[in-house]
């Protein structure tokens, strides 16, 4: 486990010398600004935008985080052949496996966690009391989120040699998840069984990441999200994510380096 | 003696073509072994199998057929890996850690505890002759010093078993000599080294024993005055003043020979001819002598001998 925990620190030292850190949190910055901009120029909605605008960046800059790093946590180590050296150390795969994801959930939630502060402190000094807690709630379902896509993101990246073809079969499952509800509707109203039994074959194993889009409730206040409805999410990301890792691990132990 | 690696009839094919229809065999029933304390070279021209081989005891490859054992464990098993030291071929690391960095890494993957870590790293980057460029990001570093940070992370746990992937590929004159003698040091510690090459020169002065490889089979092996034994050498032999009719009599007695300049000839004898009846031909027929040399059979002659 202490190897797992060295890999991880490594992803995270890398992810923050390699500045994609900094051009992610300059882009969050300028979303910031335009959003206090636009609540000044429509009055009394200030607020509410800015939520908006701050849960929705919060959100983005995670996944070009999960997807952008992590197709490449274990693809890059191979192109560049920085993995024979790493494999020919006493370390077991799935430590460089795990230690790989862990780094970079990691460094997603210290990214979080910092946008969250900044964020709470933006509303608190624009409405001169504590904001609502009822917020961290949606932040808690896109951590959730981004834990799950960055496994996806790390699964294909196991057994892809490209970059960019990992990236896009990741981005392709988000967006299909994105509308897995819709999926599911859709297999209802074809004609064709055959296609009415496919459609809903990827709504079931596709990831339903509709489900962890809670911002708009959170926002507005209603309908009221309870708090089973997070716990539950959560623990249905934590399946997904290590069904997902195990898969990598799996792939990955049986990988020859040519 | 105790055998540190053994490989048994190791034969790996690469799938190759559409959907891995094609098959290209890379090594073809490879066994030989290591005993404790050698320096074993592992010859071959280009695309005879040297990194297939040694990426097959490193584990990042699994053998078709056959077999390989790192003190009796099977490459995969993480207690084979603490025993070895790997270099692989032209080797990269991170381009944003620097030397030292990338040493308390991997000094800490080998189960290095932390505080040793950094004297770890400080001690193989000085045994390497990396000076000052070792606080540098590693994205600044030439082919070199590259290969002397590969060298360094092979060495970092301080594995029984060494195998280096041409390690002198990229290193100036000085640092190949630096490389022998870190060599014959791990050697004089215990240690045991495999490495591949195809420059001879290297394998003479450091090896005790050889392997030859081409085309994934292994054409020849043993120690190098084996290899080298039953080939006497031949001797060369320069002779002046000697008029055509003597040169043309003691042709007979010579494999080959060759004008230089009026009445000076150089006449190569036949394998296994010592040179005193010669010479004393070469007077009888009013010559005089220049000189003689012997020319040893090297590994080279074995070499290409057996690759072509
Ligand atoms: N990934 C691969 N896919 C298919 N064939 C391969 C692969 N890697 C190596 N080979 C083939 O295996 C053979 C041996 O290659 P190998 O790299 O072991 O040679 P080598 O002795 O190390 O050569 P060099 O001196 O050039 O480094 C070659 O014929 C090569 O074409
Ligand atoms: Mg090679």
């Amino acid at each position: 486990m202490t190897r797992a925990r060295l890999v991880a620190w490594h992803v995270f030292k890398e992810s923050v010398r390699d500045r994609v850190l900094f051009a992610i949190a300059g882009f969050a910055l300028v979303l910031v600004a335009a959003s206090v901009l636009i609540g000044q120029i429509t009055a009394g909605q200030d607020v509410k935008i800015i939520k908006d605008i701050g849960l929705a960046t919060l959100e983005l800059s995670g996944v070009l985080m999960a997807v952008f790093i992590g197709v490449g946590l274990v693809s890059r180590e191979i192109e560049r052949r920085s993995i024979y050296s790493v494999l020919a150390k006493p370390v077991h795969r799935w430590e460089f496996v795990v230690g790989k994801y862990a780094g970079l959930v990691g460094t997603i939630v210290l990214n979080l966690v910092l946008m969250t502060v900044a964020l709470f402190l933006l509303l608190a000094w624009l409405e001169g009391k504590m904001p609502d807690p009822g917020l961290l709630k949606g932040v808690v379902l896109i951590l959730a989120e981004l834990a799950l896509l960055t496994a996806v993101a790390l699964f294909f990246s196991t057994f892809s040699s490209s970059g960019i073809l990992s990236a896009g079969l990741t981005l392709g499952v988000f967006v299909v998840g994105l509308f897995s509800e819709d999926l599911r509707g859709f297999s209802g109203i074809v004609s064709s069984p055959v296609l009415a039994s496919a459609v809903r074959a990827i709504g079931v194993v596709v990831p339903a990441f509709s489900a962890f889009d809670i911002k708009a409730d959170v926002v507005n206040g209603r309908p009221p999200v309870p708090w089973a409805y997070v716990a539950m999410t959560v623990l249905y990301a934590c399946f997904y994510v290590s069904a997902l890792v195990g898969g990598a691990v799996a792939v990955f132990s049986r990988r020859e380096f040519k | 003696m105790s055998v540190v690696l053994r490989l048994d009839h190791l034969t790996k094919d690469f799938e190759t073509g559409v959907l891995g229809r094609r098959r290209q065999r890379a090594l073809d029933d490879v066994s030989f072994e290591l005993v404790r304390g050698e320096v074993f070279g592992l010859l071959g021209p280009n695309g005879a199998g040297k990194t297939t081989t040694l990426k097959l005891i490193a584990g990042l490859l699994r053998p078709t057929a056959g077999r390989v054992s790192v003190f009796g464990s099977a490459p995969g098993d993480r207690a084979a890996r603490a025993a070895l030291g790997f270099l692989p071929e032209q080797p990269v690391f991170y381009d944003h850690l620097t030397a030292e960095e990338l040493l308390v890494y991997f000094a800490g993957l080998c189960g290095i505890s932390g505080v040793d870590r950094a004297q770890r790293a400080a001690s193989v980057l000085d045994e390497v002759g990396l000076g000052a460029a070792r606080r540098q990001p590693m994205r600044q570093y030439s082919r070199g010093m590259l290969q002397r940070v590969g060298l360094a992370q092979a060495l970092i746990h301080q594995p029984a078993l060494v195998i280096l992937d041409e390690p002198m590929s990229g290193l100036d004159p000085i640092g190949r000599r630096e490389v022998r003698e870190l060599v014959l040091r791990l050697r004089d510690d215990g240690r045991t080294v495999l490495f591949s090459s195809h420059i001879l020169s290297d394998a003479e002065t450091l090896c005790s024993r050889v392997a030859i490889l081409a085309r994934g089979r292994l054409v020849a092996s043993g120690g190098i005055g084996d290899l080298t034994a039953g080939r006497a050498g031949r001797w060369e032999i320069v002779a002046a003043s000697l008029s055509p009719a003597a040169a043309a009599g003691l042709q007979t007695q010579a494999a080959r020979v060759t004008r230089i300049a009026h009445g000076r000839y150089s006449f190569e004898l036949r394998e296994g001819d010592g040179p005193e009846p010669f010479i004393a031909a070469v007077a009888a027929s009013g010559g005089s002598l220049v000189s003689a040399v012997s020319t040893r059979a090297t590994l080279e002659d074995v070499f290409v001998e057996r690759v072509s």
